[in-house]
Formats: structure tokens, sequence, C-alpha cells
């Protein structure tokens, strides 16, 4: 066996894992989730919970899986009775001043107490004839309440803002069945990386307030993708129920966000809902725009670009995907290309307890995805370049103030009343981030996919699809492009 | 013991020599005494000698767990890489026990000779002492001999600290203590790593307590060998122990045996008995953390850590707390379990939801409310209150009232049965 690997059983299943690990993340090797709620992979260990107690051959007592690392020939039993036992009496526990009001809990259908209960607690309570500890919901920031009766104090909160975001303004205050969360008096919990807290709690006791019953877990569809808030391309999940999305999540990615979103990222998604969008091709004639379908849609641009030469100048955004751009780019193949994005900056935030992550200052996910393909920041200068272009493409870039002597084509999901683009030969709809699948690449040049979580409206269709149908009609398309 | 009472003639008085001799507790007084000299010879020894000598003489952990001393002090690295640290636990919370707020109120330089020799043998730079925040005589008392010790330059090149708590229990865990002193809330730690690899501050920590460190001059003034013969029972007991009676007992206060004095001889000779008519009914004999004995077994008990354990408790820390046959073991219980309810730091599920329960289901017991399943209810709580926590506070919770039902059942079942005046306790 290699140097430095450990081998166990967990529950008759030998497992090999690099000596230091946890019994815990060994037992998931085995395909064992052992009950927890204090643990969490992305803070340090507390231990407090005493919910992962198992049962380890030659040792004295029962043990905790999140704290104890495993050793050559360990043996885990995590289904005996005493370890059973032990779980459930802890499960008793922690329910006797838990509330049972799982029906109006934004957390039920996702709850860790309720799984577990559910898998090995007892069905009724010894604990009659007694009042529940009450405490009034706290407002802790921003976007997070507190419910303290639900809270089990697993104090993953209190951790996560004291060694992660290294902001400590959670503690536990007061002792015994006394206990629970408290804030400083002087702070508010707006970290901009506090949201996590909410995702981190096992239980509904921090809740969003975003998020506040507006949706049961249950319903919920989950999509996986990347968030487009800022360059750093963090892993999220879109909830979306009937086709909306309303909520966004920090999906693991340990290579680049561990478990954590920002609170800016968090909320980033409510324009992925907008109404007003463009739902289908719009073609110029006698000077207005009018409806259409793809088909003519198409003819008019193909007949644009046959008709031109000399210059042709993209616009593009850089929250386009890698494809899109690219093939906005293979399309004006035949011209004198000019290719420009410009990116919204604001101020970087970083969270301290994870290296290499922050809210960066460049707002956008493809910058760097962008200039892969060959476009460049010099966005004044390209827009000066489009007034005498032959052709002017713009690519989701909603607010472009473009101006030109030729032909405008503008791919977009919205057009406002005053937007330059009004001025467009074609305008074409297309689907948003949510809409469809595609790669954004992140400011350290990670290629990353995002999938489609929603259907786009009306007749919109992905810019990629749209572009390289287009460019295979005009014979630019590169060999195997077009498959998206 | 000298105070308030004479010393009785069965009584070894080594500890508690100068009680009540306020002379003693000056550096000159001391000095005079025979003070300082075990320290300076300890200075001049190798630090491996001292702790030699220490773990041959047999002293054991005077705080409760009784854990040898010098084999504690060999677990310090053997390479020194990092600074070391002592913490000395002055935190004498445990209901019933007043040993070490003796030692500190008339022999400070006691505790402080025998802190800056423990410091010398795991070679720390620094001492901790941390004395209990409700102690504010024995605190003015440590203050002043600390001053006067450190004007002399007695202490070498070692730096002798005082902490003061701040009035939780669980302060004296030693983990939990070496969290507060490092100004972080009193929660105990989870081990490993122990305090010899990873204590006060991360680096490596031995932590005493008062009383252990205490017998450490007369050790090395007068040998291991003849702090090894002072033994009455089991060979791995040895030396003098100070405990603290209180309760029903016609002479209340500390006694100083050597260990391994009949439990029976002790209770009726040096304490005078149960007060006038009575009978003792329970006795607790060291600290409210550990199981209550009968009078029965009390009376076939050997006060050593062995001679505890075979009559099925603990030494501990030497707090017996008596009770006669007028005491109500139901109530008695029941204060000890709002007590650790009161004092559990709520980091474990167990200990923090157990203890304030189990206060509850007794305090509801008392009331004449009880049911019929309480008792098998708080059996079965103890149960899942032992052995699986990070401390022991929630075990000790659980300890008496185990006992306390298996030995006094009749009284529980009185009051579920209505055959007892309900007694509010809230």
């Amino acid at each position: 066996m290699a140097d430095g690997m450990i081998n166990l059983t967990i529950d008759g299943a030998p497992v090999t894992v690099p000596a230091g690990t946890l019994v815990i993340e060994a037992a998931k090797q085995a395909g064992v989730l052992v009950p927890h709620y204090c643990y969490h992979p992305g803070l340090p260990v507390a231990g407090v919970c005493r919910m992962c107690l198992v049962e380890i051959e030659k040792a004295p007592k029962l043990a905790i899986a999140c704290a104890t690392t495993v050793t050559e020939g360990m043996v885990v039993k995590t289904q005996t009775a005493p370890a059973k036992d032990a779980r459930q009496g802890v499960l008793e526990f922690l329910l006797i001043n838990h509330p049972l009001d799982c029906p109006i809990c934004d957390q039920a259908g996702e709850c860790e107490l309720q799984d577990f209960v559910f898998q090995e607690g007892r069905s009724g309570t010894r604990y009659a004839e007694f009042a529940k500890r009450f405490n009034p919901v706290e407002e802790f920031g921003p976007d997070v309440l507190y419910v303290p009766n639900r809270c089990i104090l697993c104090t993953r909160c209190v951790r996560y803002m004291e060694d992660v975001a290294q902001e400590p303004v959670l503690n536990v205050s007061e002792r015994g069945d006394r206990a629970f969360i408290g804030i400083h008096p002087d702070a508010r919990l707006d970290h901009p990386w506090a949201g996590n807290v909410v995702d981190l709690c096992p239980v509904g006791s921090l809740l969003s307030k975003d998020f506040l019953h507006k949706a049961r877990a249950w319903e919920l569809d989950k999509t996986a993708s990347i968030c487009t808030g800022c360059s750093q391309g963090c892993s999220i999940t879109l909830d979306t129920r009937d086709e909306v999305v309303v909520r966004v999540r920090p999906r693991p990615n340990l290579d680049v966000n561990r478990y954590f979103i920002c609170d800016h990222g968090r909320s980033h998604y409510r324009w992925m809902n907008r109404g007003d969008r463009i739902e289908a091709p719009l073609v110029k004639k006698d000077g207005a725009l009018h409806a259409t379908d793809w088909d003519e849609a198409f003819a008019r641009v193909l007949s644009i670009l046959r008709g031109a030469s000399g210059k042709a100048v993209a616009l593009v955004s850089p929250g386009a995907s890698t494809e899109a751009l690219a093939a906005a780019k293979q399309l004006l193949a035949g011209f004198q290309w000019t290719g420009a994005f410009q990116v919204v900056m604001g101020e970087e935030a970083p969270l301290p307890g994870v290296p290499n992550l922050a809210l960066r200052a460049e707002r956008a996910p493809n910058g760097k995805g962008a200039e892969n393909v060959g476009y460049t920041r010099e966005y004044q200068a390209a827009l000066e370049a489009a007034k005498s272009a032959a052709v002017v493409l713009v690519l989701d870039d909603p607010d472009c103030p473009v101006q030109t002597n030729g032909a405008l084509i503008y791919l977009g999901t919205v057009l406002g009343n005053d937007a330059p683009c009004r001025l467009a030969d074609v305008v074409l709809p297309i689907a948003n981030v949510a809409e469809e699948e595609g790669t954004f690449t992140n400011r350290d040049g990670r290629e990353q996919r995002y999938f489609q979580a929603k259907p786009a409206p009306g007749m919109a269709q992905p810019a990629a699809w749209v572009l390289e149908q287009m460019a295979k009609a005009m014979g630019t398309a590169r060999v195997g492009a077009g498959t998206a | 013991m000298g105070f308030p009472h004479k010393p009785h003639a069965k009584e070894t008085v080594v500890l508690s020599q100068y009680f009540g001799d306020a002379d003693a507790r000056t550096l000159k007084g001391w000095t005079k005494r025979g003070g300082y000299a075990a320290l300076a010879q300890a200075l001049k020894m190798d630090p491996a000698q001292v702790t030699e000598v220490v773990k041959e003489s047999g002293l054991r952990g005077r705080g409760g767990a009784g854990f040898p001393t010098g084999l504690k002090w060999s677990f310090m690295p053997k390479e020194k890489k990092k600074a070391h640290y002592l913490c000395v636990n002055a935190d004498e919370s445990e209901p019933g026990t007043f040993k070490d707020r003796e030692i500190m109120r008339w022999t400070p330089h006691a505790l402080l000779e025998g802190t800056a020799i423990a410091a010398h043998a795991i070679r720390a730079e620094v001492a901790y002492i941390y004395i209990r925040g409700e102690f504010t005589e024995p605190w003015t008392i440590m203050t002043r001999a600390l001053e006067e010790a450190n004007a002399a330059g007695v202490f070498g090149s070692i730096k002798v600290y005082l902490h003061r708590g701040a009035g939780a229990y669980i302060c004296g865990e030693e983990t939990a203590l070496m969290n507060s002193i490092e100004g972080k809330r009193g929660n105990p730690r989870i081990k490993p790593p122990f305090p010899a690899a990873a204590g006060l501050f991360g680096l490596p920590t031995t932590i005493n307590n008062v009383e252990t460190l205490a017998a450490v001059p007369h050790i090395l003034n007068r040998g291991a060998a003849w702090y090894k013969g002072l033994c009455l029972s089991n060979p791995k007991s040895t030396g003098t122990k100070l405990f603290s009676v209180c309760g029903n007992v016609a002479r209340p206060g500390n006694y100083e045996v050597v260990l391994g004095f009949p439990f029976k001889d002790f209770l009726y000779d040096l304490c005078g008995g149960p007060p006038q008519g009575r009978k003792f009914k329970a006795i607790i004999p060291g600290g409210s953390s550990v199981p209550i004995l009968n009078r029965e077994e009390t009376e076939q008990t050997l006060l050593d850590y062995e001679g505890c354990v075979a009559t099925g408790s603990m030494l501990g820390s030497g707090g017996v707390i008596v009770f006669d046959d007028t005491a109500d073991m139901v109530y008695q219980i029941m204060r000890l379990a709002r007590f650790y309810a009161h004092e559990s730091c709520a980091q474990c599920t167990q200990c923090r939801e157990g203890t304030a329960w189990t206060t509850k289901i007794m305090e509801r017991i008392l009331a004449g409310q009880g049911k019929t399943t309480d008792l098998d209810l708080l059996l079965d709580l103890s149960e899942n209150m032992t052995g699986k926590t990070i401390c022991v506070l929630s075990d000790s919770c659980a300890a008496p009232i185990v006992s306390g039902i298996k030995k006094f059942r009749g009284e529980f079942e009185a009051y579920l049965a209505g055959k007892r005046q309900p007694v509010m306790a809230g």
C-alpha cells in the first residue's frame, strides 16, 4: 500500500484513506453517512453535538467520528445497538427544546434534524408536560434572521464567522439550556460573506430573509451553475420553482469556492427572472422593428453579411458563454474584425479563511474567456471603430452606447425603450445564463460548465446556437462547431 | 488539622500544619518554618531528577482524577522546542470541597513553592495560578505572597502569574481553564490533543491541583521514601490528603489523614459522628460529582483512591458531604442536578439538555407530580449522559441520580405514591 495510506473497516466495508483523515470522512468513502450536526468539512472541528457517536473496536467507549482520526486496522461500527442508542439519545435531547413547527419552517425538507430523527430517532417524546425554551426571533443582519427556538447550538455559524469570515460577531451566550447564539451588541451580521451561515445552519434557525416563506424545499428543482456575480467563478446551485429562480446556494467546489458564496452572488439572480424579455426575432422594416420568425431573421442577417465587406466590430458582454463569444467571432471571420468588452468594476471583498477566494472587483464571469477568444478590453476604441464599420454585432450588451453608419445586429435578452440597439437592423432574442448550457473561464483560467435551469421565454434561443446556425450558413463555421 | 480545631491525634498534619498560624503567611514566617528550602534544592537539580523524585513518591493528583503526578510531568516533551507552561488549578468549585481554599488562605507560600518546583521540573518559564473568582480572601493573600516572593526573587527565572476566574464551575475542568486564561469562553476542549502536547496557547502544558503542588516541597524536603511510607492500605495511594467535611456532622472542617484511613474512624472519631441523636444516612466521599454511598458502604470504605472505588464511589477531590437521617435525599439530589444544569457550558447536547431535563423531573417528583415512569426515565437519561460528552460534567450530574435512585429508591417512591408532603423547590 502506498505510503501515508491507512486501511480500516467501516460497517464491514474496507476503505483506504490518507493518514490524518477523520473517521466521518472515511465513512463517506465507505458509503456510510454518519449523522452529524456540528461537523462541517469547511469548518474547524468542534465535537460538540455528539451526534456522530460510533463504536470503534477496542476503544473503551463510543467515539465521535468527527474528531477521531483513522488508524491502521481500525474497525468502525456505526450500526451497533450502543451507537444507535447513543445517537437516539442525542436526537431526543435536541428535540426537547426544538419546536415541531416544520410545517411553517423554511428548512423543512432539507433539515438535518428532520432527516436524522426520521432515520433513527424516537417516534414519541418523553419530555411531556414541560415548556420548551422560548426566545424571540432576532434580526442578525441585512439578510439573516435568527430563530433561537429552533437552534440546536451546533455552533457552525459561530465558527464560520470566527475562523472563515474572521469577523467574530457571533458567540454562544449564556450556559446550560439557557444558551443561545448571541450577536455582538454593536455589530450586525453584514460581512460580505455572512449569508453562508444560513446554508451552514443544519436546522431552520438561521434563515435568509430573501428566501423567507418563498418556497418549500421539495418544490425546488436544482441545477448546477456558475455564479455570474464576478470573475471568481464560484460553483452554485440555482434553485427554481415553477421555472422561476428563487434561490442561489453554493455548490461545493474545493478548488474555487469550497462551500461558500458571497452575499453579492447569492442575491444576484433576480434579473434572471425578468419579465420584459425579447421573445421573438425582430427585423427592421420601414424604419421600425417588427417581430418575425427565425428563418426570416437569419435570412436578413445573412443578406447583410453577404452584402458587406471591410470592418466588423463585435461589442460583447463578458457574461456571455465562451461558446457564444467564439461563434460571434467566427461569424464575422470574413471581415477585418475588432472585438471588445467592458466590465463593471466594484469593490473586492475577500473571504479571509479561504485562500484565493473573494468577491472580485471584476463583476463579470467570463472576461478571461472573452480574452482567450480574442476580445480585448479596448471598449472605447471599439465603439469609435464601430462608427465607420460595415457591420456591428452587439452580443448581450443592452446598454451598449453603439453608433454606426453600417448595419447593426443585436443579440440580447432585453431591449430598453431608449436603448441604442433599438436602431438595429436585426434583433435576435437569446437565452440568459439560467436558460442555457455553456462555459465560463474564471480569472484563474479555470473552464467551468453551467447548465440550463429553466426554459427561455418565447422563441429565445441560446446565443451560441443562434450564432453557430448563422456561421454555418455563411460557411465560416469551424468543423465541429454548431453542435451545442 | 490546625484550624479551627486542634489537630486530632489520628490526623497526620503535613499540609495543614500551619493552618491558623497567620505568621506562616509571610515570606519571613514561611522561610523560618523551613519554606523555600525545597525550591532552592530543586533549582540546583536537573528537572528530570525532580520529576523522578515525585514519581517515586507515588504522589497522585488531588484534584479528583488521581493521576500520578510525576508521570504527568514526564509527559512533557523531552526535547524542548517551544515554551512550556504550568497551570495551577485553584478554581476549587466542586460542591463540598474547600481544601485548596485553606491552603491558599494559610500557606500561600507552600503553593507558590510547589508551583515553582513543578515549573522547574517541566521546564516551564511561566506558571499561571487560576484562582476561583469567588475566593476573595485567598486571592488577596496569594497576591500579597506573590509580591513578597517576587520581591525576594525566590523563583529564579520562573514567572508566576495569578489569574482570577469569573465564577464558572466548568473552568475547573483543565482545558476549560486554559481557554479561560486565553481569554476565551471557558469551554472544555476535545482530547486529544492532551495538554502536554497542546495546552495553554497551544503549547505544551502541565496542569496540577493546588493540594498536589503544596505537597511537592514536603516530598523534596523529606524524600520520596518518606512520602511513599505514608500509606495505610493500597501502595498505589500514598501520602496525606485533606478532606473537607460538611453537612450533618458534629465537627465539620478540613482534616488531613494518611491515605487508606478507615472512613468509619474518620467520621466518628475525627468529625465527631452525626449530630446528637441522629444517624448517618448517606455520604458523598469526593465532592458532589461522585456516586453517593449509604452508611453501610461508607463504614466499610478505606479513604484512598482504590478503597472508594471498591465500595462504588470515588475519592474525587476529598469533599465529604454528610447526610443524616433527617435529610431528604430526593431534595438533595435535585439540588445537585440543579447545580449541574446551571453550570453546564452548553457545548455537548447531552449535558446542555440532559442536566436541565433531569432537574425538571426531579422538581416534578418533589412537587408530588412525579409519574411512575419517572425513575426509569431518569436512569435512561443518565445512561445517555454518561461517557458520551467532552468532559465529565454530565457524568457528574448522572452519578448522584443513578446512585441515589439505587440506594434510596424508597424515598423517591414515597414522593411518587403521594406519601410524602410535596416540596415546592422552584
